[in-house]
């Protein structure tokens, strides 16, 4: 009875249902790619968090789990200091892996909002000359002024954002507007930071060649980028500013996400595109900038963090750009800090030598590799 | 319902002059084609009525109101534009993208609702893409990337949709795909339609109002049937043509008459 009342409406039910499973079954691919982007975003925090208690505890004064949370405790609650270990991590190892983190973080935001503004990887704030603007201003006033400490930053600061607005105003300059805008104002503003960064590279040379030897040596710090002067003074001015531009980096994520799709279609669903423009470019200047100035332009973090996490997560995400960055500036620093006295007689690194000669290699195979795509 | 306007519009860009003093209306619930040679300030026209240049003078005017002094999400939810070559970030999903023309419908504080969900799920049914969903937009052949297109524009939900070329790069069966279901989203939710259009004989085919222009200026406009003329082919394009009723549609069928390939008698004949 049941199966005679059941076979002849199967066929129905079957090809009722066959198209509704396919598509439920896409629908789960897309968020199995959706879940893993995310779980892939938690393994890099994950990354991020460890090896910032590794280089807090490991290294050349190691200090166990128990007593650095002693450490922490006792300080926050003016308790009892274990000599020599609270002075260490309270004063160097913890400040010193806190601005770390907050400059990759911020490194590695300002590069993905570039990169994602103009579609191209070229784009980073390290590449177009903005980073090179805050340490050019940084040189100038600790040779020419003599100035030193908070002055430096703020010249650093200043450097990178006058930076930027000359490669802005050179770049969406009148006279080249036309129907062909969009990819072309990205590239113009490319070349023009190349070109930037040339003229201020000859100032900084020209500058070093005339400074007696320790204001160069003062200086270099700036042309490196190095954790070595991390203090709670200067994690406190990066936390603030990163208090103020992640919410912005947030508000601003949404519009980035339609300009990704080109002007046109941008404006057509509704962004102004030129404001949102300046909005993005500020952000991500100001965000390369405060990191310049607390520990002077880590190069290529920008750079990297952006591809990267793409190549990781497999779709563009700030949060895994930002995430990276962090990655990239901790290990780094580490390497440069406790193994590269290892195998150069003692001598440790700034961290900026060390993501520079990352950079370099990984900047030569992205040309190579997309120049291949393209022919 | 949405009325689009032009009145006196001048387009330029920077000294250049494209469009000078055009008036011209989009007609409601209907399917206009603009067409025209290279150059003639067609993708200019389109340009201006979808508020991506600003006008040096005169005004474009959705449903009587000036398209610039509306804020631009706002007027997104009644105006939708496909310009002729967006791009596709690396890696996006066709779900993802197509989700992306809800972005006027969401407020500040207001994320992604259900009802954002059945947009986009009515835009992939109507352009036959639902099973491509899940799928990387670069993986995608051209008429098929077309069509996501076409699904992002129609998750915008708009009463008025200007499309900027969308059949080009596309082989005719897929020119022909696309243009039956621009059609079906006219005749099925009466919106408005504005195609900038190469092809002349499809423009015949499937425009209920045709707008030609030469020289920054609309030299007719009208029914295919009133419009589409030997005369007009010969002053738009500087083509010489017979125009004969098309076989199928009885809607006018150019047919071009170049130097080589042509019998002399037929030479005579015109």
């Amino acid at each position: 009875m049941t199966l005679k009342a059941t076979t002849p409406t199967r066929p129905d039910a079957l090809s009722d249902r066959a198209p509704k499973t396919a598509s439920q079954g896409l629908d789960l691919i897309g968020q199995r790619r959706g879940r893993a982007g995310l779980n892939r975003t938690s393994v890099l925090a994950a990354g991020v968090v460890l090896l910032f208690f590794a280089s807090v505890l490991l290294g050349s004064y190691t200090v166990t789990i128990p007593d650095f949370f002693t450490i922490v405790a006792n300080h926050l609650t003016g308790g009892a200091k274990i000599p020599g270990a609270s002075f260490i991590v309270m004063e160097n190892k913890l400040p010193r892996a806190v601005i770390g983190t907050m400059i990759g973080l911020a490194f590695g935001l300002a590069g993905a909002l570039f990169q994602t503004m103009l579609r191209n990887p070229l784009a980073s704030p390290d590449i177009i000359g903005i980073s090179y603007g805050a340490s050019a201003a940084a040189v100038v006033a600790i040779v020419i002024f003599g100035a030193s400490g908070a002055a430096v930053s703020g010249a650093a600061l200043g450097g990178a954002l006058g930076v930027a607005a000359l490669i802005y105003a050179i770049s969406s300059g009148t006279g080249m507007r036309g129907a062909g805008r969009g990819n072309a104002a990205g590239n113009r503003l490319v070349l023009a930071g190349v070109g930037i960064a040339a003229a201020l590279h000859a100032v900084v040379n020209f500058l070093m060649t005339r400074a007696d030897i320790r204001t160069a040596a003062d200086a270099l710090v700036w042309l490196n980028g190095s954790l070595n002067s991390a203090s709670w003074d200067r994690a406190a001015v990066l936390f603030l500013a990163l208090a103020v531009l992640l919410p912005a980096v947030a508000v601003i994520s949404g519009p980035l996400r339609l300009l990704e799709l080109g002007d046109d279609t941008a404006a057509g669903l509704g962004i102004r595109v030129n404001p949102t423009r300046l909005a993005l470019v500020v952000i991500a200047v100001t965000l390369a900038a405060v990191a310049t100035a607390a520990a002077g332009p880590v190069s290529f973090v920008a750079f990297l963090a952006g591809p990267i996490a793409r190549r990781f997560t497999r779709k563009a995400s700030l949060p895994a750009s930002a995430l990276v960055g962090a990655l990239i500036v901790l290990a780094a620093d580490y390497f440069a800090a406790n193994i590269a006295p290892l195998l150069l007689d003692g001598t440790a690194l700034p961290v900026g030598v060390v993501t520079g000669a990352l950079g370099a290699p990984f900047l030569l195979w992205l040309l190579v590799t997309n120049n291949r795509k393209d022919a | 319902m949405a009325v689009l306007n032009a009145k006196d519009l001048t387009l330029k860009y920077d000294q250049r002059c494209v469009v000078d003093g055009l008036s011209v209306e989009i007609p409601e619930g209907r399917v206009t084609m603009i067409v025209g040679a290279n150059a003639c300030g067609k993708s200019t026209l389109l340009r201006g009525l979808s508020r991506l240049l600003k006008p040096a003078g005169g005004t474009v005017t959705l449903d009587g109101k000036d398209i610039h002094t509306r804020p631009a999400r706002e007027l997104a939810r009644t105006l939708g534009l496909l310009p002729q070559h967006p791009t596709a970030p690396d890696g996006i999903t066709v779900r993802d993208l197509v989700g992306r023309g809800r972005y006027p419908h969401q407020g500040f504080f207001r994320s992604w609702s259900p009802q954002d969900d059945l947009a986009v799920q009515q835009a992939l049914e109507a352009t036959d893409t639902l099973e491509l969903a899940g799928r990387n937009v670069d993986e995608l052949s051209g008429g098929q990337r077309q069509r996501v297109w076409i699904a992002m524009a129609l998750a915008q939900e708009t009463d008025v949709l200007l499309l900027d070329e969308p059949t080009t790069y596309l082989d005719l069966a897929h020119q022909v795909e696309v243009l039956d279901l621009i059609t079906d989203l006219n005749r099925r939710r009466g919106t408005t339609v504005a195609i900038v259009l190469h092809d002349l004989n499809l423009a015949a085919r499937y425009a209920d109002n045709v707008i030609a222009m030469k020289a920054g200026a609309v030299v007719a406009q009208g029914t295919p049937r009133d419009v589409v003329t030997e005369g007009l082919v010969r002053n738009v394009f500087n083509l010489e043509s017979r125009v004969i009723p098309d076989p199928v549609s009885a809607t006018p069928l150019i047919i071009p008459i170049g130097r080589h390939h042509v019998p002399t008698e037929l030479e005579l004949v015109s």
